[in-house]
């Protein structure tokens, strides 16, 4: 029991159970899932749903953050993709064609991939910040795809094979649940059944010490970077194929500050090192689960507010300081010696730091 | 000697008794005694790990103390911060200059004390008043200018400035010369005379043997944590010194036994592993010639600071050299990566275990294999059953404790870590070991152990660079000596007959003449 406690996920996971048992509460028919026409409905399909591009997002931002960087361009290349793909179908002429989708999504994965390049050469290769690195693709990103649509918004719908990735089904559930499961656990095979996941964990706790032992740190950089560009890629293809039309400038608009979220509720530190995909996973879902939430049980003027104390509880919750400190209140006091209390702070340092950055986020994302 | 208008009287300004401090598995000071004189300048001296900084920071009020007294001007005093150490009158001018480079000199001068006019600052009356505290010192610089238009000994030097211009009674200079070229060092040793005729009372700190003589006054000798004692400079001859310093052996360290031993002159022969010539980087290690063969232990003797850990990087590409040319096997190979190295079958140990060795967060099975992993490529993940084979039999074999291969590694004691470093180089197999100071800060029984293991090693064949800040470990493991001063290589000899004492009187010689 105590060992299940003080396994990392399960705070995080008891908050999302926490938000479904909310939302049940409210809604008893919240987890009734139905078949229509085949295909399966219901308010937790719609979040799995909406969550997709946010997990992917979210999950190269993970690799990205383990070694100790971080990547604001993500929202930018998810507009560069949407929007490039949208573009190239609507100007083809032949929106049926299977092979003009095809060739969009392969050319908008391909953008994606450079973009991600780009930022991995700033970064490993020139050795700027990630935080600075990445924001000129952010910034530049979005009047990049400005440039690609003609500063118009397009409507790619009419078009099956492409609405197939954010809005169809395959075998009765939404194809983007299933892209981004796919792709969740290649990354997960790619991470723990390769060498890929040590490597970038022991770049990221610290960068000299690998280099001393060896490891190529700058490709490895480089490749997380990739990865996270792909990943936008994806994720832009997503939200513009599911929402009919492509607007640069809304396209995975803070996209950015949701994933890295999800990757610190998931309690992977900020500071790099350890990562946790499923914890990634974990976050993404709660976010998502607390929008639902927002929506039916709250008012749309304090939605930010509720999101704001739900990401505090979490990030409290997690940080061992603040647990051993409500522990002492039940006790009666602080009448625990203080080298007890000195042994938990020196054990908890990762895990808190984490915790206040994520305080920090979440002012972010509720401003 | 005992230069100075003003000169020791007989009152010490400060007057610390009996310190003691420990840190978790470390005693790092055992009842020391130091005193300091207005007046002087009062340099302290020991080898890595003897406890100067720990001194310095008691001193300074950075640690509290465990045990002992210090006493300040008569009064005993007791500081929580270095607010409080200030205030008593005793400033600090680190290494790194810990001032705000973005700011004017003017500013940096004064800054928490800034003149005010109508509650605003005064930046005539700051700047009126930095250009008298820096003519008073003979110093010429435009009080006006950004601090980071200026080279590092200026900066040091407006740090100092700074602690006079707050009184200071007492100015700790800790390793000031380190980055400075020879006529800076002379600017701020006028500098630091013209403070101590003031009657200030300068702490010394630096590895340098020669701006020690020049500067100081008087001096301390710690060792191990422990004071081994105070002498008049005048009074003490290099090599006395260098002795106190460096010290005996540990008694309880077991002697090697010679008899498995095969001649050294035995192993020097046939072809080398790796040749080095003129082997060099600016600013690190002047150009020298290096040559080890299979088989053999070089040690690196030298002090701290005389570029014996820079040599070895350089072997390893950890850093790269910019002069000279190395050879493996007789074939030519540029070692301008660690990675490069690694390929070549050459391993090193770095002497900062914690920085520039473990990752911390990991486990120390992942620590382990970590070097033979990145050999591989992340693509051919060694397989789980080898690496819990591997941690295993290392474990096993050199006593790492605790015995758990997924214990995090940043948990272990210092000697323990070490040992997962040797364990992460050997099963990579090098032909060549480079080991920076594997036994410092580690207990006597795991010193011994690695010691062992090193001389074990090499009778199976492997090479391996020994450096030791301990003359006596050097001696005992190597085969041949490698003599390097002031980033110089200055001798090289074949270890049969040579002494601590021969070994200590070569660096001691007087910079210029040969040794």
């Amino acid at each position: 029991m105590r060992k299940l406690a003080s396994h990392r996920l399960v705070w995080p996971a008891g908050v999302l159970l926490a938000l479904l048992v909310a939302n049940f509460l409210w809604n008893r028919n919240f987890f009734n899932v139905t078949i229509l026409n085949g295909n399966l409905f219901g308010a937790p399909i719609d979040i799995l749903r909406r969550a997709a591009p946010v997990v992917l997002v979210a999950l190269g931002m993970t690799l990205v953050i383990a070694t100790r960087g971080i990547d604001l361009s993500v929202g930018a290349v998810a507009a560069i993709s949407g929007s490039w793909a949208s573009m190239y179908i609507i100007n083809s002429g032949d929106r049926t064609s299977v092979k003009v989708v095809l060739t969009a999504v392969g050319v908008a994965l391909l953008i994606a991939l450079v973009a991600g390049a780009w930022n991995g050469f700033l970064v490993s290769v020139l050795g700027i910040q990630p935080i600075v690195a990445t924001l000129v693709l952010m910034v530049a990103g979005r009047g990049l795809a400005q440039v690609i649509t003609n500063e118009k918004i397009l409507y790619p719908d009419n078009t099956p094979a492409y609405k197939l990735i954010g809005g169809g089904y395959w075998l009765a559930v939404p194809f983007s649940i299933l892209l981004a499961g796919a792709i969740f656990g290649l990354t997960a095979l790619l991470t723990r059944r390769t060498a890929l996941g040590t490597l970038i964990e022991a770049v990221g706790v610290n960068p000299e010490a690998s280099r001393l032992a060896g490891v190529r740190s700058r490709s490895i950089t480089w490749i997380v970077y990739i990865f996270a560009g792909l990943c936008a890629g994806i994720a832009g293809l997503m939200l513009t194929s599911n929402s009919t039309s492509a607007d640069p400038n809304s396209i995975g608009l803070f996209i950015e500050l949701d994933a890295i979220l999800a990757v610190v509720i998931g309690g992977t530190s900020l500071a790099g090192g350890r990562f946790s995909l499923a914890g990634t996973l974990i976050g993404a879902f709660i976010i998502e689960t607390m929008d639902t939430f927002v929506v039916i049980a709250i008012s749309a003027r304090s939605t930010d507010v509720f999101k704001a104390c739900v990401v505090i509880v979490v990030c409290l919750i997690q940080s061992p300081e603040a647990r051993a400190w409500v522990a002492t209140l039940f006790r009666g006091g602080k009448t625990r010696p203080p080298v007890v209390m000195a042994a938990v702070t020196t054990t908890a340092a990762p895990v808190s730091a984490s915790a206040a950055e994520l305080t920090d986020i979440a002012g972010r994302v509720s401003s | 000697m005992l230069a100075g208008s003003g000169g020791p009287t007989a009152v010490p300004i400060v007057e610390m008794s009996n310190i003691s401090m420990t840190f978790p598995g470390v005693k790092a000071l055992q009842q020391v005694a130091f005193r300091l004189f207005p007046g002087e300048v009062h340099a302290l001296m020991g080898e890595n790990g003897a406890g100067k900084s720990t001194l310095i920071k008691a001193l300074t009020g950075v640690y509290a103390i465990d045990a002992g007294t210090i006493v300040k001007s008569g009064q005993e005093v007791r500081f929580h911060g270095p607010a409080q150490a200030q205030a008593a009158g005793i400033a600090t001018v680190y290494q790194e200059v810990n001032l705000a480079t973005n700011l004017t000199v003017a500013e940096n001068i004064m800054l928490g004390r800034e003149p005010r006019r109508l509650g605003l600052i005064d930046f005539r009356a700051m700047r009126k008043h930095t250009r008298s505290v820096l003519a008073a010192l003979n110093l010429d610089i435009d009080p006006g200018s950004l601090l980071e238009s200026h080279s590092i000994a200026i900066q040091q030097l407006v740090a100092i400035a700074r602690a006079v211009d707050i009184n200071a009674e007492v100015l700790v200079l800790d390793e000031p010369t380190s980055s400075l070229d020879a006529r800076e060092v002379a600017e701020l040793f006028t500098v630091i005379r013209k403070i101590r005729d003031s009657g200030v009372a300068v702490l010394f700190v630096s590895h340098f043997l020669d701006q020690v003589y020049e500067i100081a006054d008087r001096l301390t000798v710690l060792r191990n944590g422990e004071l081994v004692g105070e002498y008049l400079v005048g009074d003490l001859p290099r090599i006395a010194l260098i002795s106190k310093m460096i010290g005996k052996e540990l008694a309880a360290l077991t002697e090697l036994k010679q008899g498995t031993r095969r001649e050294a002159a035995e192993r020097v022969a046939g072809k080398s592993f790796l040749t080095a010539n003129g082997l060099g980087k600016a600013g690190s290690v002047y150009p020298c010639d290096v040559e080890i063969y299979p088989g053999e232990v070089v040690g690196l003797a030298g002090l701290l600071g005389s570029g014996r850990t820079e040599l070895a990087r350089l072997l390893y590409g950890a850093d790269r050299n910019d002069s000279g040319t190395t050879t493996i096997n007789g074939a030519p190979v540029k070692l301008r990566t660690p990675r490069v190295a690694l390929d070549n079958k050459i391993a090193f140990a770095s002497e900062n275990r914690r920085a520039e060795g473990l990752i911390g967060d990991l486990t120390v099975r992942a620590n382990i294999v970590l070097a033979m992993q990145s050999e591989r490529g992340w693509l051919r993940q060694i397989p789980r059953k080898q690496q819990d084979e591997l941690a295993d039999k290392y474990i096993k074999a050199l006593d790492i404790r605790p015995t758990n291969p997924e214990a995090l590694v940043r948990n272990l004691s210092g000697g323990n870590q070490q040992k997962v470093l040797l364990a992460r180089w050997l099963i990579t197999e090098p032909n060549l070991l480079i080991l920076d100071e594997p036994t410092r800060g580690i207990d006597v029984g795991a010193k011994a152990q690695i010691q062992k293991l090193v001389a074990a090693l090499s009778d199976e064949g492997m090479s391996v660079v020994y450096i030791s800040a301990e003359l006596e470990e050097v001696l005992r493991l190597s085969h041949r000596i490698v003599i390097m001063r002031d980033r110089h290589k200055i001798a090289e000899v074949v270890n049969t007959g040579v002494t601590v004492n021969d070994i200590m009187e070569t660096i001691a010689a007087e910079a210029g003449q040969p040794a």
